[in-house]
C-alpha cells in the first residue's frame, strides 16, 4: 500500500489554529503538494492569523500577507516581477484567502486576475463566515445557517440568502481550471492542487473546511462534516476547464439534508422546523440536478 | 512607528501547542497499523511521523487533541484517552 507522506515540509506545527481546524489541514496538504518553488499570497483571516503569529511564521515558503481585499492582486504583481525577471519557469505562485477574502471584498482583485490571465493558482479555503473576526456571515455563507449576522430566532431561520456560487463565477472567466475540493476526501486536495499547477494560466480552488469554532461542530468530526456536506448534495464536489462542466463528484444515493446540519449547532434550529429544513432539502436537490451528481 | 514585519520560515515550531490538550490525547496501538500515513496526512498539527507499520509517533509537544487521526485510521489502530499535560511515556 502507498504511504501519503510528502516529500517536503513547507507548513510545520506550532501554528495557532484551533483543534481540529478544517483549514489549517488543508492547507498544509496544498502547500506540502506545491513544495518548496512556491510564493504565496494571503489574505487577512483565520489562515494568516494562525499561521504567523508575529514575529513567526508556520510556512516554509516565501509568503506574504497582502491586505484583507488583495490576495489575487499581490499574487498577480509577484507572478508578473517573476516573468520580467525571466524567473518564472518553475515557480509556483499560490494566491490564498478565506470564503469572505474571496466571494466578497476580494472579488474583484480576484476577477482582475483571472481576466488579465495571471499564471497563478488561487485557493479559497471555504468556511462559510468571517471567522476570524467573529463568525459574520459572508456571501459564501450557506442558506440558513446561524451566524452572528444572521442569527436564527423568532424571526429568522438564520442567513436568508443563498451561498454566492464562486466556482461558475470563476469558470465563467473562461479559465483553464476552476474546481472545489473538501477535507472529505483530503487526497482530493493533493490531486487538485497537482492539476491546477501544471496547467499555465489562472487557476481557482475551492475548498470546504469545516470551522469547529464557528459551525459548532465537535473537532473530532471535521472530516465526517465535510462529508456529509458532500453526501448530500449541499456542497458539490466539481470542475469546470475553460467555462465547462467537466466533472463532478456522484453521489447515488444522496443523504437526507438532516444528516449534515444534526452535526453542527449553526443549524440547529432547523431540525425542529419541518418547512424550514424542507427548504434547505431543495437546495440540495436543486444541487443534484444542476451539476448531475447522481 | 516602524517595526520588523519579517519572520523566519518554520519559526512557529518555538510554540508548544501542546498545552492546549485539555480533555483527551491520541494513543497509537502499534497492532494493527498498515502503515497507509493517513493518520500523518492529515494531522493539522504536522505533528504524527512514521514510515513502517506500528512505527508511527505523535509529538506531543504540538498535538491539540482533535482526535481526528483516531477518526481516520482504518485499522481503529490509534485511540483516544485521557490526556496527560506532558504525554505518555514511551512505553505504552
Ligand atoms: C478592509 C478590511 N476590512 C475588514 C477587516 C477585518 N477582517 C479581518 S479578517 C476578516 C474576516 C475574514 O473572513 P474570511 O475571509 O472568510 O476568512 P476566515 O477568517 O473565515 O478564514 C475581517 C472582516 C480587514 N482586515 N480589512
Ligand atoms: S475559528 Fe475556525 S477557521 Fe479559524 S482557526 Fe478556529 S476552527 Fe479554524
Ligand atoms: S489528535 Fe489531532 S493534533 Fe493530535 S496527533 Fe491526532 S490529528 Fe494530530
Ligand atoms: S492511520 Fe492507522 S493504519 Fe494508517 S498509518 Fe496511521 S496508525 Fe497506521
Ligand atoms: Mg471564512
Amino acid at each position: 500500500m502507498k504511504k501519503e507522506h510528502f516529500q517536503e515540509n513547507c507548513y510545520v506545527s506550532g501554528h495557532t489554529a484551533c483543534a481540529g481546524c478544517g483549514q489549517s489541514m488543508a492547507v498544509r496538504i496544498v502547500m506540502n503538494t506545491a513544495g518548496k518553488d512556491t510564493i504565496a499570497s494571503n489574505a487577512t483571516g483565520c489562515l494568516e492569523v494562525f499561521s504567523s503569529k508575529a514575529p513567526e511564521s508556520a510556512f516554509g515558503v516565501p509568503w506574504i500577507h497582502s491586505l484583507f481585499e488583495n490576495s489575487a492582486a499581490v499574487a498577480s504583481g509577484v507572478e508578473t516581477a517573476l516573468v520580467h525577471q525571466g524567473k518564472k519557469e518553475g515557480i509556483n505562485v499560490i494566491a490564498q484567502a478565506g470564503d469572505g477574502g474571496t466571494a466578497d471584498i476580494g472579488l474583484q482583485a480576484l476577477s482582475g486576475m483571472l481576466e488579465r490571465g495571471h499564471d497563478v493558482l488561487f485557493v479559497c479555503y471555504d468556511n462559510e463566515a468571517y471567522m476570524n473576526t467573529g463568525i459574520q456571515r459572508s456571501g459564501s455563507t450557506p442558506f440558513s445557517a446561524s451566524t452572528t449576522t444572521s442569527p436564527s430566532g423568532k424571526h429568522s431561520t438564520g442567513n436568508p440568502r443563498p451561498k454566492k456560487p464562486m466556482v461558475e463565477i470563476c469558470a465563467a472567466h473562461h479559465i483553464p481550471y476552476s474546481a472545489t475540493s473538501s477535507i472529505a476526501n483530503p487526497k482530493d486536495i493533493e490531486i487538485k492542487v497537482k492539476k491546477a499547477l501544471k496547467i499555465k494560466g489562472p487557476k481557482y480552488l475551492q475548498i470546504h473546511v469545516p470551522c469547529p469554532l464557528g459551525w459548532r461542530s465537535d473537532p473530532s468530526q471535521s472530516i465526517d462534516v465535510a462529508k456529509k456536506a458532500v453526501e448530500t448534495g449541499l456542497y458539490p464536489i466539481v470542475e469546470y476547464e475553460y467555462g465547462k462542466l467537466t466533472k463532478s463528484r456522484k453521489i447515488s444515493s444522496p443523504k437526507p439534508v438532516s444528516e449534515y446540519l444534526k452535526l453542527q449547532g449553526r443549524f440547529r434550529h432547523l431540525l425542529k422546523d419541518a418547512k424550514a429544513l424542507a427548504e434547505v432539502q431543495q437546495v440540495a436537490d436543486k444541487n443534484i440536478e444542476y451539476y448531475g451528481l447522481k | 512607528m516602524f517595526s520588523i514585519l519579517a519572520a523566519k520560515p518554520k519559526s512557529s515550531e518555538r510554540n508548544k501547542t501542546g498545552s492546549w490538550r485539555s480533555t483527551k490525547m491520541p494513543r497509537l496501538l502499534k497492532k494493527e497499523c498498515i502503515n497507509c500515513g493517513l493518520c500523518a496526512y492529515i494531522c493539522p498539527e504536522g505533528c504524527i511521523e512514521g514510515k513502517d507499520k506500528n512505527q508511527y509517533s505523535v509529538d506531543l509537544d504540538y498535538c491539540k487533541g482533535c482526535g481526528l487521526c483516531a477518526y481516520i485510521c482504518p485499522k481503529n489502530d490509534v485511540k483516544m484517552v485521557e490526556n496527560q499535560p506532558q504525554g505518555e511515556s514511551k512505553e505504552k
